[in-house]
């Protein structure tokens, strides 16, 4: 009978090819834009986590409290003890230490005289005390625009578009202007030997980024850092694993009567990235049932008058002894082949597309102007396993609602109702 | 009880109610029918006679009264049941021939058996058979749209005996057909029902299909009116050619 039904759909392409295609297109968006939103979603995730949040993050209980306001004053001390401690209890994680400050980067003229200045936005990591993850996690060899990565103490980088903006060419040497962490006045001159182009709009519009130690030194932080992050050895988040290691190191490390003692919080903690990433998936959620809807419309009404034109052939069927139920069960078949059919094809256009995007990515650098997530310009599809599924929902979900609302009216029909239809067709 | 009996119908009533106003398409109609039979309701257009046809083929049911088709009592059959019947026993063959278009004249005649689910190979042996009978088996490949309005009647023709179904029912088949089409298939269904002792019962107004009935019956505004037996045909004559 499958054979039978086959035929028929290859033969009456008039039949099948607008539920075909229809099924297609739809099953393709829906693939391209899960696609796109899970890249989203993890371009968000990363994002976040390279710069910012890393997969855990451990600070002071006060600092945690504001965090945004980067109170220094409150940084975790102690910190190569904490890090040993940490190496030996949680070995699957990579924790490297860091310090954000904020001031004023001056450069000077020939004779010494304030020429330009600008705020910055600092980043101190370990660049020159190996071993160190962070020209991996940063990504640095790629980031840089011109110059070389800092070699020696005293050398540091700033964002490309800070250079172009106050002229500063890689070797010049410049002041920045800072906060100590008892709160007085650091200064300290620095060569950027090179600059970095992140492609996240909030790094790269005044970002400089210093060694870690040079940091200790000009803020008065010996052996102190602001924040430690965490990141899983592979680079792949793991929340469960994650909130596993936050509850047991929150469990020991942390009490909540003191202050300053430290307090970890996994990549989802942090800035109400677990909110921003539900959203998300929300959205994607709704587009897909936004698409079972429309296309189980259109293929209802596809099925409605294929039905009306098949009527001589419902008809006979009924006379030739078929059974009803049978009837209608082949009629919604022989949709679901058709749906089949149009959710592989639909797929596997989607998954092309899908793949594109991944490989290419999109610059959205013109939306992104005043955007304060971290997200790289380029966005990119990414397809994960469920790419390939996720078509399967609109695709066969409103095939099935499609074909079984417009055979209904067979199915519900008298026999002899069809019968005197028949004639009159 | 007659043993050898095909169908009986007692005080078959069928009713159309039209809001207010009922309307009688069948009263109390008495019949009976054997095997062998070659018989034709006549009648005016709206008499009952595809109202009937449809009753005895288990399409439709009866108002009132009692229809039973080979054993079975037609107002007691679930769907399932009537499908059942419809699909083992009955072959219909309708005024517009009614084949599916997008299949071949073999995969059209092919639809009952594998609705019988019979196995693949004794299928093509008796589509074979069948379109031998309606002298169509050269063009088991053509598609309807490829053939002439006889041929396609001939192809239902097919389609309805392949499974040796006990009763053929047609509801004027010769309708669309010139008269040289017409005297053909009914030429056809003379020669199947002498050899394969199928009954046949037609519903018609054509005068060339009146000449080869055996058994007419003339139905007025929803009741018989005449019952005639013919014990040979008077038209068989001048068109035996033998087969
Ligand atoms: N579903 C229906 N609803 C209401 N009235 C119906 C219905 N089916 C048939 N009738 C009426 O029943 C009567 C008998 O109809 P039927 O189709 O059996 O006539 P017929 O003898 O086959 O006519 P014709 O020679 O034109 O085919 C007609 O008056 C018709 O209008
Ligand atoms: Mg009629």
């Amino acid at each position: 009978m499958i054979r039978f039904l086959l035929k028929g759909i290859l033969r009456d392409r008039s039949r099948s090819l607008l539920p075909f295609l229809t099924i297609c297109f739809g099953v393709m968006l829906t693939v391209v834009l899960y696609s796109w939103m899970k890249g989203a979603e993890a371009n968000i995730a990363e994002s976040s986590a390279r710069f910012d949040y890393g997969h855990l993050k451990i600070m002071t209980r006060a600092y945690a409290e504001e965090a945004e306001l980067i109170p220094n004053e409150l940084a975790l001390v102690g910190v190569s003890e904490l890090m040993a401690k940490l190496a030996k209890d949680f070995p699957q994680i990579e924790w490297t230490p860091r310090i954000k400050f904020g001031g004023l980067l001056d450069l000077p003229d020939e004779k010494g005289e304030t020429l330009v200045q600008a705020p910055i936005s600092g980043l101190a990591v370990n660049l020159l005390n190996p071993p160190t993850p962070e020209k991996d996690i940063l990504n640095l060899e790629n980031a840089l625009a011109r110059g070389r990565l800092p070699q020696e103490a005293g050398e540091a980088l700033l964002s490309e578009e800070l250079a172009q903006r106050l002229g500063i060419k890689p070797g010049s040497v410049a002041t920045i202007i800072s906060q100590t962490m008892t709160g007085s006045l650091a200064l300290a001159n620095l060569r950027f030997v090179g600059t970095i182009r992140f492609g996240i709009q909030v790094l790269d519009a005044q970002a400089i980024l210093i060694d870690l130690a040079d940091a200790q030194r000009i803020l008065d932080m010996e052996d102190a850092s602001g924040e430690i992050l965490g990141f899983f050895k592979d680079g792949i988040f793991r929340q469960k694993v994650a909130e596993a290691i936050v509850n047991q190191f929150n469990a020991s490390f942390s009490q909540s009567s003191d202050r300053f003692s430290p307090i970890m919080k996994s990549l989802l903690d942090q800035g109400g990235l677990a909110d921003l990433l539900a959203m998300v998936q929300s959205v994607y959620s709704i587009i897909i049932f936004v698409f079972v809807l429309a296309m189980s419309v259109v293929l209802w009404n596809a099925g409605l008058m294929g039905n009306i034109r098949r009527f001589g052939e419902i008809g006979v069927r009924l006379a030739m002894g078929e059974d009803k139920g049978h009837l209608y069960r082949s009629l919604i078949s022989e949709s679901l082949i058709i749906g089949c059919l149009g959710s592989i094809v639909g797929t596997l256009g989607g998954l092309g597309i899908a793949y594109y995007l991944q490989v290419k990515g999109v610059n959205v650098a013109s939306i992104m102007e005043s955007s304060s997530i971290f997200i790289s310009e380029v966005m990119r599809a990414r397809i994960t396993w469920f790419s390939a599924v996720v078509g399967f929902i609109p695709g066969l979900g409103a095939t099935l609602i499609g074909s079984t609302l417009s055979a209904l009216g067979v199915y519900r029909r008298q026999t002899s109702g069809l019968m005197k239809e028949l004639e009159a067709y | 009880m007659e043993n050898n009996r095909l169908i009986l119908t007692q005080k078959l009533t069928k009713i159309y109610s039209m809001g207010q106003h009922q309307l009688y398409a069948l009263k109390e109609v008495d019949l009976s029918f054997g095997p062998g039979e070659f018989a034709g309701l006549v009648g005016p257009s709206g008499s009952g006679k595809t109202t009937f046809l449809n009753i005895v083929g288990s399409l439709d049911i009866p108002s009132k009264g009692k229809v039973e088709v080979l054993g079975r009592q037609i107002e007691t059959l679930s769907h399932k049941q009537a499908a059942e019947l419809r699909k083992r026993h009955i072959g219909f063959i309708f005024q517009t021939f009614n084949l599916l278009p997008v299949y071949t004249v073999f995969e059209n005649v092919e639809f009952p058996l594998i609705l019988l689910g019979v196995p693949a190979s004794e299928r093509r042996q008796r589509v074979m058979e069948a379109l031998e009978w309606v002298k169509l088996a050269d063009r088991a490949n053509s598609r309807p749209s490829q053939l002439s309005g006889g041929e396609c009647q001939r192809v239902a023709i097919a389609r309805a005996i392949v499974k040796k179904p006990a009763l053929i029912l047609a509801d004027e088949p010769t309708a669309n057909l010139d008269a040289q089409n017409s005297h053909n298939i009914l030429q056809i269904m003379v020669r199947l029902n002498q050899e394969l002792g199928t009954t046949f019962i037609f519903a018609t107004h054509d005068e060339k299909v009146i000449g080869y009935l055996k058994r007419k019956i003339t139905l007025v505004d929803g009741k018989v009116t005449k019952d005639e037996i013919f014990s040979s045909p008077p038209v068989m004559e001048g068109h035996h050619e033998s087969p």
